[in-house]
């Protein structure tokens, strides 16, 4: 029998629900309504919630003193490519783990893993050096294959997810009627995993896009995105609230947009396999 | 042509043999059905044949020719699964269309079959539809239309009517008979119902437990069965088997006795027992008769509706002439 639910329970659930949603919001919400304030009301206090002069003053200095869309344009290259080279990579790796597993292929999966589990500064040193002696200090195409690499674990985590979902035997009637195994991964595989591709292709380009601690110690003038954009605000000017959350708002604007229009294939693609 | 032979081949998953060495001809042509209970190798032995899997010794050859180590597309076979397998993602036409394109056919030539197989298949109505909107039936016929383009040298079919309605699959057994005589191509159809095998097959392959029990057609497997697991499996409902001294009276470990060749008489009778269970088809009933002084369950046909009903008293002539006898091996003793 379904549960049922009264009114009042209803109203309780929605309001809870409410409150948690906003909470976990408050910190964006506050970042853009202090974008709007004045740099004297923006550390006024007791603070002020919406009662003040509002100005799009922050934004205008910001976008006079930086070069807003070079930074745009580094943080869509670096999300973007190292988003799709981390695909072409952990597509294979996915589909050899999903349908020809081995012995070791779970093990695998979890050492993968638990390379996200070390600290990153741990690897800064090593890496930093790797990059003097290659050139590709502040360069986009290092940044591109160090973002890749730290994100492959998921990428192949959750594809592998989504290929285990996939009947076997559709693969094996694609061998029956004579497909390649790159015809099967084309014209077979990748079309039927489409929903589940675009949403780990979608969570790895959010997650490329906020990735500060790599993006700010490897970039400095050319290949830094709006990660470095947000910090440039920060220490050196001092404490500008009011331009650090515009130069914020500015930054997590096109990545919030692009959340908002795609929540549901994100939801579908998180819970994916959940529930047959 | 489409012969297929399998010259002591083995599968062995790890250390576990499931097929040990065995010997099989299928020939030119014929319909020839693998039957057993679950897990006897059965469906290993058709994904063998196909190439899904590779045997572990041994050699298959198709035509004459050695396919051991040919990728499943070389070797000139069409399955149908049990899941049907349809890519969910492309209409009717693509999936039909899909070996053909892997082949680089042409256009035109690609188009022709399509068609001509969607008319054989009665697929036309719905040939711009994608799988999910079809009905189980349906679906079906698509995945034998995939096998059909491609015009192999055998079909192999994988229970591909255990996921169908009772009545649906009645239709469906019927259509793959008759496509069979259509077509006149080898056929390799796997079931675990012994009913599929006997209305369709030219030929039966009995496995249990990854052994061949008895190759013949359905009517020797139903009137000589080689051993009681034959005598078990073949015929519906199954055939009595009966230890002891009965048997014994008949120079026998075990005999067998069909229910259809048990007379239900008046009175006298070799066993007289109470009825259990009574099943009434319409066309026939089957007793089920217990406290005939035997171990076993007797099972008994009798024709038309017969009015005993549970706990009445009923008498029993097996006829003698139709009495199968076996050994203590369980082999049959002619």
């Amino acid at each position: 029998m379904a549960r049922s639910v009264t009114p009042r329970r209803k109203l309780i659930n929605t309001t809870v629900a409410w409150a948690i949603g906003l909470l976990i919001f408050f910190p964006i919400l506050w970042t853009i309504l202090t974008s709007f304030k004045s740099e004297a009301e923006a550390i006024a206090a007791p603070p002020i919630f919406l009662g003040f002069d509002w100005t799009l003053e922050n934004y205008r200095i910001v976008m006079e003193r930086s070069d807003y869309g070079r930074f745009l344009w580094n943080s869509i290259i670096i999300a973007g490519l190292s988003t799709v080279l981390g695909c072409i990579i952990a597509v294979p790796a996915a589909w050899s783990m999903a349908f020809v597993p081995s012995k070791r292929t779970k093990d695998i999966l979890l050492w993968m893993l638990s390379t996200k589990m070390l600290p990153a500064v741990g690897v800064l040193y090593p890496i930093y050096l790797i990059f003097i002696e290659l050139g590709l200090l502040d360069s986009r195409a290092g940044l591109v294959v160090v973002l890749m690499l730290i994100n492959l674990p998921i990428i192949v985590w959750m594809l592998y997810t989504y290929f285990k979902e996939i009947p076997g035997e559709i693969l094996e009637a694609a061998r029956m009627d004579g497909a390649t195994l790159r015809q099967e991964l084309i014209y077979v595989l990748t079309p039927m995993a489409v929903p589940g591709i675009a949403s780990t292709l979608l969570l790895n380009f959010i997650l490329a896009w906020n990735e500060a601690f790599w993006t700010l110690n490897l970039t400095a003038v050319n290949a830094a995105p709006l990660t470095a954009f947000i910090a440039s605000y920060s220490s050196p000017e001092g404490l500008f609230f009011a331009k650090l959350s515009a130069a914020s708002t500015m930054a997590i604007a096109p990545i919030l947009i692009l959340g908002w229009f795609s929540q549901k294939q994100l939801v579908r693609g998180l819970t994916f396999g959940a529930v047959k | 042509m489409g012969q297929i032979q399998l010259k002591q081949v083995t599968k062995s998953f790890g250390d576990v043999q499931v097929i040990p060495p065995l010997d099989l001809t299928i020939e030119d042509g014929e319909f020839t059905v693998f039957v057993g209970p679950s897990g006897c190798g059965k469906s290993t032995l058709l994904r063998l044949i196909a190439g899904l899997e590779d045997i572990t010794t041994g050699h298959i050859e198709i035509d004459g020719t050695d396919a051991t180590d040919l990728v499943p597309a070389k070797r000139g076979l069409a399955m149908v699964f049990q899941s049907y397998a349809l890519y969910p993602h492309m209409s009717v036409r693509k999936n039909i269309a899909f070996p053909l394109r892997m082949a680089k056919m042409d256009k035109a030539e690609i188009d022709r079959r399509v068609n001509a197989a969607a008319e054989v298949l009665n697929l036309a109505d719905y040939i711009d539809r994608r799988p999910g909107q079809l009905s189980g039936g349906q679906r079906q016929r698509v995945a034998i239309g995939r096998a059909i383009v491609r015009e192999p040298s055998a079909f192999l079919f994988d229970e591909p009517l255990s996921n169908l309605d009772a009545a649906l699959r009645v239709g469906m057994r019927m259509e793959i008979s008759e496509l069979h005589k259509k077509l006149a191509t080898t056929m390799v159809y796997v079931t675990h119902d012994q009913v599929e095998a006997m209305t369709m097959a030219d030929k039966i392959v009995v496995l249990h437990a990854g052994v061949i029990e008895q190759v013949g057609s359905p009517l020797e497997l139903y009137r000589t069965p080689r051993n009681t697991f034959v005598a078990g499996f073949i015929g519906s409902p199954k055939m009595n088997l009966i230890n002891g001294e009965e048997a014994a009276k008949h120079n026998a470990a075990t005999i067998g006795i069909r229910p259809e060749h048990i007379d239900v008489v008046e009175s006298g009778g070799t066993w007289t027992g109470t009825v259990g269970v009574a099943e009434h088809l319409g066309s026939d009933t089957f007793f089920h008769i217990h406290n005939t002084g035997l171990a076993e369950t007797i099972t008994v046909r009798a024709i038309g509706d017969v009015s005993l009903t549970h706990g009445d008293t009923i008498h029993l002539n097996p006829r003698n002439d139709e009495l199968h006898r076996f050994g203590a091996d369980g082999l049959r003793i002619a």
